[in-house]
């Protein structure tokens, strides 16, 4: 037997159909892969991961760095929070790596499958190098209860706003960030929304005087 | 009673204590520098004609210099990244087709790229040249409306009309190929919803005809106008160095000088097989910008061209039955896509066909687990989607990095220093999208 549901979809409670009910399920090992990939990584990527020791010492490196990730032929750079900006520093100045981009900046909740320690806030910095024409991944974690990692934004001020997006959405502290507020929802929302445990539709709904409850406390039709 | 009442100071008259009502108290809350005195804080937006959307500015002005601007967004925010978690792969679709509204073919390619780069597999080559079609006839619709609000905004009307009147020929186009003028989800995981209905190739070769007339007609109106020159030419000024710290890119990054168009240099869709220029120009400025929009519609008209030339008979989904939603599906009489063949099918002929059809319309297909990041040359630069699966049938993760969102960042160092006017040009010449913005 692989598993066992209960309910059309693995729903239960409300048997609600439109999609707020938590359909998500994660799967053993989940979209956390644990491993790691063993030199050599392949194509530029030796090549790039090299630079990068030689920019900032091989004890730092080791230090900064526990895992790397090759997966679909894209790289994944795990990193310690510690050793982030000495890390970025290098990847946007050192001239075989020339990271001159920050593409992107975001979050992601690994709820359950949060790996040792619980690290279930994950933030995602996608690099691009515009001379070599290469991008790589940079993935921090951190635990909800300690959510604190340095802000890139004085290597990259783009990071500006993706940083309170992730800091809005997620609750990460990017701690050196100018002013880090709330972006996307109002000043005096309550929780970080696309946190795993926020449900979606979470809050009752008021219209015209009445109030319509969130879809998983709705009454029940089966 | 309080003798020092800011608002209304007082003196002991033979009549009694006389008030005198000297109103704003801006000396005590800005203090005593004397360029203060002349300090104004306006408000623009959230809702105005001329922000493009619900976007909220807050502007220090000393007599018509701005000296801060701030961006305030979110009023836009609808959690489609939240939402897509609660769906299904396919779904997705239908819900990052209404980001970025102006340009939702874009939003649509790129989340099924990443989907596809996660699952593995490649599209049917009939399916990728019609993504390529429907992507640059979408993009020119956007600039064309990035063109005429730009109109607008300088006090250009007619620009305004003419823009939105060419927009409706690309409009009519997509409506005719996906059945909708915009929010298509018509580019799905695994290739397309349909094929090309009949005839459409020939009402896109009129349409080939007619645009470069239009393009020149918008150059006649305004390029060589004085009045467009002078409201543009210097303004909004942002260089190659502040692009890259800013993270812009798109025209903007194009007007400063620097070709980057991951359709060149990252291609993707087999863009690396048709024969296009990317337009650049040297002057980082507002002016730069409307030129590289206006020379990228008839590039765009090129590809488009390129891509009905080469356009096969073939399928226009992936042959895997456990991804590609049962059925060549094409447009009907009623306008639905329903495929009569495959209903006969699933409900007098099969009943694991019925069951197939069934999981996987309303459960879905498995993704493997893993992340990619998956990025195209949208009408405003990179979009990025950040693409994360924990193995089930829904995503885990979706992350959009939308261009107007990051070169919405540009507005301080464009506008600060210059005149209340020219923010107006420079955000025009930004170009944002603000359903992309707030998401």
């Amino acid at each position: 037997m692989t598993g066992f549901r209960t309910g059309a979809f693995g729903v239960s409670g409300s048997g609600d159909t439109s999609g707020f009910g938590g359909l998500v399920r994660v799967e053993p090992g989940g979209a956390v892969a644990l491993h790691s990939t063993e030199r050599p990584y392949g194509g530029w990527f030796d090549e790039v991961t090299d630079a990068l020791v030689d920019a900032v010492g091989q004890a730092t490196y080791d230090a900064a760095v526990p895992r790397v990730l090759v997966d679909r032929g894209e790289i994944t750079y795990f990193v310690e929070r510690e050793h982030l900006l000495a890390l970025v520093q290098a990847l946007r100045d050192d001239d075989a790596l020339r990271f001159e981009l920050c593409s992107s900046v975001s979050g992601v909740d690994y709820l359950d499958a949060g790996g040792p320690a619980g690290k279930r806030l994950h933030v995602v910095y996608h690099l691009t190098s515009m001379t070599y024409r290469r991008r790589v991944r940079l993935e921090v974690a951190v635990t909800a209860e300690d959510p604190h990692v340095p802000s890139v934004t004085r290597v990259y001020p783009t990071a500006d706003w993706h940083e309170r997006e992730a800091f809005d959405m997620f609750g990460v502290v990017f701690d050196g960030h100018p002013a880090l507020t709330r972006i996307l929802m109002p000043d005096d929302w309550d929780g970080h929304p696309q946190r795993k445990d926020y449900p979606l539709g979470g809050v009752p709904v008021e219209y015209h005087g009445a109030t319509i409850p969130p879809p998983d406390e709705r009454r029940s039709y089966r | 009673m309080t003798t020092t009442d800011p608002y209304a100071g007082s003196r002991e008259t033979t009549e009694g204590r006389v008030y005198t009502v000297t109103g704003g108290d801006w000396d005590l809350t800005f203090g005593s520098d004397p360029l203060a005195e002349e300090r104004l804080v306006v408000n623009m937006g959230p809702q105005h004609p001329s922000t493009h959307g619900v976007l909220r500015l807050v502007l220090d002005l000393e007599g018509e210099t701005v000296t801060k601007a701030r961006v305030v967004i979110g009023y836009l925010h609808t959690g489609i990244e939240k939402n897509t978690e609660y769906r299904t792969w396919t779904q997705g679709t239908t819900f990052v087709t209404r980001m970025d509204y102006l340009a939702p073919l874009f939003n649509e390619t790129a989340y099924c790229l990443a989907v596809e780069k996660l699952l593995g597999i490649e599209v049917p080559e009939r399916a990728t040249t019609i993504r390529v079609l429907v992507m640059e006839l979408n993009r020119i619709a956007s600039h064309l409306v990035g063109l005429a609000t730009f109109g607008m905004e300088m006090g250009a009307l007619t620009g305004m009309t003419n823009g939105f009147r060419e927009r409706e020929l690309v409009l009519d186009l997509l409506e005719e190929i996906t059945g909708l003028r915009m929010n298509h989800a018509y580019v799905r995981p695994g290739g397309l919803a349909q094929d090309l209905p009949d005839g459409v190739e020939a009402k896109i070769r009129e349409f080939l005809t007619v645009m470069p007339e239009r393009v020149a007609g918008f150059h006649r109106l305004l390029t060589g106008q004085p009045i467009w020159q002078r409201r543009l030419r210097d303004v909004g000024y942002l260089d190659v160095t502040g692009c890259l710290a800013l993270g812009v890119t798109g025209p903007i990054l194009r007007s400063a000088g620097l070709p980057w168009d991951l359709r060149k240099v990252e291609p993707y869709c087999g863009y690396e097989t048709y024969d296009f220029e990317v337009p650049t120009a040297d002057t980082s400025d507002a002016w730069g910008r409307y030129l590289v929009r206006m020379a990228e519609v008839n590039e765009s008209l090129k590809i488009v061209e390129q891509a009905l030339d080469r356009l096969r008979p073939g399928p226009v989904m992936v042959e895997d039955k456990k991804i590609a939603w049962p059925a060549q599906l094409s447009l009907g009489a009623d306008g639905m896509g329903n495929s009569l063949d495959h209903v006969k099918h699933i409900m007098g002929q099969s009943m694991e066909a019925l069951i197939h059809h069934f999981k996987l319309v309303t459960e879905g297909f498995r993704v493997p687990a893993g992340q990619v990041y998956q990025a195209i040359e949208s009408p405003r630069g990179e979009l990025g989607f950040h693409v994360v699966s924990d193995g089930g049938t829904r995503p885990f993760r979706v992350h959009v990095r939308d261009p107007s969102f990051t070169n919405l960042q540009a507005t301080a160092a464009m506008s600060e220093g210059g005149m209340i006017a020219d923010v107006i040009a420079a955000i025009a010449s930004i170009d944002p999208v603000m359903g992309g913005v707030d998401r």
